[in-house]
């Protein structure tokens, strides 16, 4: 008991230094948002433990360095194409973050869609494969990846149809709004893959893409927590929470999962 | 061929808080005690350690604690006319595996269930007459009073060390906590979290409105904690990575440090991960269990011998285990006879969104599990609910739990889904908006049943459990009422007109119950306990009638669901089954009843 207890209180302790210096900067929301891809690669990664990537009071901190990403696992060109212009239209550049395939988040889609998550290790997979109702929810034996696989192909082919023989990555923005915007609304028929269930999931990676920790090949230099005014996943509250209720709590740099070394 | 291992005197199936507090209890006396854990061994140091342990994407997203869907799952339908279909990703309950169970990655909240709430049948009868419960309900009492169970609360309270503010000390009404409470002995062992910005909005608004907020009770620590068993709780963080997630911190009670590590210090007991428990083996006759069979992490198959079998899985796991087994009768819905997989009841979970004022600042990422502020108003039968023509309510609270971008980035109605504008509303909004949600009772039916499934397997080959369940009439109406004052709430925080729209991912009023969104863990039922062999699978210590060296705890006993989180009482009456195999079984073996 004594052990367990000795290292539950060195795990807290050396925890509770990570949270230390944390700057806020209070009234900055969308303020001041600096392109967070110009800075990617810019700086040298923080060095091991990471403390120095939390900004002390007027020192401007050093981004994580998110390691470039060295071509696709799981995409050939065809569907990186697709998937690079997909997530360029739901997540444009504009004054408050990069493009999507900027940010990585194609190259997130495309780990995610090469790990066990997306070959199906975690779904149940036993047939027979029965359409149910809404409430009972998915019932295909399509995976993850192959929901994008197959869907991507087939959402092709329809674009190709209907715009002189153009690929989903080469029509125009004007055009490519338009298709997702269609897929979206079920208004393209697709053979193999339901339109809905090819959307939704390409949808919600690209989300996650956009979102999820740094650690994962998208989100570069943080730039939806940054958008948010999200601290990151190294900040501790006990302290905090009630000097800053109703102030909005902010830090220069939050904080990735990589960047505590 | 399975491998027949020497024989034990106890067999505890699941590492979770009954197995864990049975485990824990039964170690001392010198028996020789074996648990089995379907999932791997994990302990805070160094499986929850930060920053890993904030990985939203593996843990919230993925379900690193999960139970893993590609070996087992449930099959589901809203009635018996249809064909279940397996819940192939997860959707509307996860429940957890690894040491510690869903202990380990629980929210926290943690009620004493109130005193209507353990006699629910005999209190509706009482006051408005038998005739107001529909004929296809199966409401039933617990067969033990608040009082007899309230010593346990109290030790389950301080092994946790909940933070909370009593509002019934021993029948005086305390300011500041809720009023309707259960008279307790004990202040809580902490005093209550600090509020943060959605909390006191939420206290406000209801407190103008005429309710009685107050904070809820939590199994996240206010402050550094060492509980009646030494074992020592850290200060929570209000990190914002809880539900879901190991707590880096032990802030959070889980049987993975407070009861696990108690009962290995006795060399009389023996934990063993990645066994998976096949079924109970029954002698020759079913009156008496021999032991269990599982299988090990390659496939090998064990038989273990064990005087004494206490079954602590996920309800789904406890019911289909007993349905494997043969250990009580199974229930037959169209002839309404048997006992197991009956009177299976869930939650109902919803809410209304709220958009503050644009000088209010949330800070979403401040939070904890169980961070919230509460009313039960409308909860139990703390209002006359005979007269809004549905018996039992909902609790309705406030709160923040988690900010990570991954889950939780909100825009308003009416707002685009991607694109230029929607990351313009999206950077406008998370400061911005907050929510009130309620959690409905569910009432046992008649239709709401579990049994096993005619055609889909495990990977073991076994049949996998079926879900037949749909909201009744009762719980749509209390889906509705508990909706249009989540909706009156969020207006008076907000300072505008109530919206019609509900919380987005949770349920709409009127619709079928759908098993495709999350909506909260709280099972119940498929293994009641009770007073009548008829119409409960076990007696008031969670006694098997049928099999009696076989003892079934956790929420499969619990009769029909309250308007509040189940863990509280899962913990409470483990300690007091625990105490009656200690006390009374140990020393004569048999029927307790």
């Amino acid at each position: 008991m004594t052990d367990h207890k000795l290292t539950d209180r060195r795990t807290l302790l050396k925890f509770a230094g990570l949270g230390m210096g944390a700057a806020a900067v209070p009234g900055t929301l969308g303020a001041q948002q600096t392109d967070p891809v110009a800075q990617t690669g810019a700086n040298p990664a923080p060095p091991p433990g990471g403390h120095a990537g939390h900004a002390m009071a007027g020192h401007t901190p050093a981004p994580a360095t998110d390691s470039a990403p060295a071509g696709y696992m799981f995409f050939d060109t065809e569907e990186a194409a697709f998937v690079e212009a997909f997530v360029d239209t739901l997540i444009p550049a504009d004054e408050l973050s990069a493009k999507g395939s900027e940010l990585g988040v194609a190259t997130f889609i495309d780990r995610q869609l090469y790990s066990a998550w997306g070959q199906g290790r975690t779904m149940y997979l036993q047939g027979p494969f029965v359409e149910g109702t809404p409430e009972q929810g998915y019932q295909s034996a399509l995976t993850p990846a192959d929901i994008v696989r197959l869907g991507i192909a087939e959402a092709n082919a329809v674009v190709r149809k209907t715009y002189a023989d153009n690929s989903f990555d080469t029509v125009t923005d004007a055009e490519r709004v338009a298709i997702v915007t269609a897929l979206e609304a079920d208004k393209i028929a697709l053979e193999v893959v339901p339109t809905p269930v090819f959307f939704r999931m390409l949808f919600q990676l690209a989300m996650d893409g956009f979102f999820a920790d740094p650690l994962y090949g998208g989100n570069k230099g943080k730039a939806s927590w940054k958008l948010l005014g999200y601290p990151g996943v190294g900040e501790m509250y006990s302290d905090k929470i009630a000097e800053w209720r109703n102030k909005p709590f902010r830090v220069e740099e939050p904080m990735s999962i990589q960047d505590f070394g | 061929m399975a491998v027949k291992l020497p024989p034990v005197d106890v067999v505890i199936v699941g590492s979770g808080w009954t197995g864990g507090i049975v485990a824990k209890e039964l170690a001392p006396t010198g028996l020789k005690v074996v648990m089995l854990e379907r999932g791997r061994f994990q302990d805070t140091s160094p499986d929850f350690a930060a920053p890993q342990s904030h990985d939203a994407l593996k843990y919230s997203r993925r379900l690193e604690l999960a139970q893993d869907l590609s070996k087992e799952t449930v099959t589901f339908r809203n009635d018996a006319s249809q064909t279940a279909l397996p819940m192939r990703q997860y959707g509307f309950f996860i429940p957890g595996t690894n040491v510690g169970g869903s202990g380990a990655h629980w929210s926290g909240l943690t009620w004493r269930w109130s005193e209507w709430e353990h006699r629910m049948l005999s209190g509706t009868v009482e006051k408005y007459g038998r005739s107001i419960i529909p004929s296809d309900m199966h409401l039933q009492d617990w067969p033990i009073a608040y009082k007899d169970i309230e010593p346990y609360y109290d030790r389950f309270e301080k092994v946790c060390g909940i933070s909370g503010k009593a509002g019934n000390l021993r029948g005086k009404i305390q300011p500041g906590g809720n009023p309707f409470e259960a008279p307790r002995r004990n202040e809580y062992p902490l005093p209550p979290m600090t509020a943060a910005q959605s909390m006191v909005m939420f206290e406000a608004a209801t407190k103008n409105l005429g309710y009685n907020p107050f904070p809820i009770p939590t199994a996240n620590c206010s402050g550094d904690y060492v509980n009646p068993d030494g074992v020592a709780l850290g200060q929570c963080h209000y990190c914002g990575h809880c539900t879901n997630y190991g707590c880096e911190a032990n802030a959070k009670a889980s049987p993975h440090f407070t009861m696990i590590p108690l009962a290995r210090k006795n060399r009389n007991f023996e934990l063993r991960t990645n066994s998976m428990v096949m079924k109970v083996n029954l002698d020759s006759e079913g009156k008496r269990a021999t032991g269990v069979t599982y299988v090990d992490a390659r496939g090998r198959e064990y038989e273990q011998p064990a005087d004494l079998v206490v079954l602590g899985a996920f309800v789904t796991g406890n019911v289909q285990l007993m349905l494997h087994s043969g250990i009580g009768k199974p229930y037959d819905a169209q002839s309404n006879t048997g006992v197991v997989g009956r009177n299976y009841a869930f939650q109902s979970l919803g809410g209304a969104r709220v958009e503050v004022p644009r000088d209010t600042f949330i800070n979403p990422f401040m939070g904890s599990g169980a961070l919230g502020t509460w009313i039960d108003d409308w909860n139990g039968d703390n209002f006359d609910f005979g007269k809004a023509g549905y018996i039992a309510g909902g609790g309705i609270s406030a709160g923040q739990n988690s900010g990570d971008p991954l889950n939780y980035h909100p825009t308003g109605p009416g707002q685009p889904r991607w694109g230029a504008g929607w990351k313009k509303a999206m950077a406008d909004g998370y400061q911005h908006s907050t929510g009130v949600g309620f959690q409905g009772a569910v009432m046992s039916y008649r239709q709401n049943f579990l049994d096993l499934d005619p055609t889909y397997r495990d990977a073991w080959g076994r049949p996998l459990l079926r879900v037949t369940f749909d909201w009744q009439a009762n719980e749509q109406k209390i889906i509705a009422a508990n909706t249009a004052i989540c909706q009156q709430i969020a207006a008076e925080m907000s300072g505008k007109k109530a919206s019609a729209t509900p919380a987005p991912g949770r349920l709409i009023p009127g619709r079928r119950f759908s098993s495709v969104p999350y909506q909260t863990s709280h099972n119940t039922g498929g293994a009641v306990f009770g007073d009548d062999p008829r119409t409960s699978a076990v007696n008031k210590y969670c006694q098997s009638w049928d099999v009696p060296n076989v003892f079934v705890l956790g929420a499969s006993a619990l009769p029909q669901n309250a308007g509040r989180n189940p863990t509280g009482p899962v913990g409470a009456l483990a300690f007091w089954a625990a105490d009656a195999i200690a006390n009374r079984y140990l020393k004569r073996p048999g029927r307790l009843v």
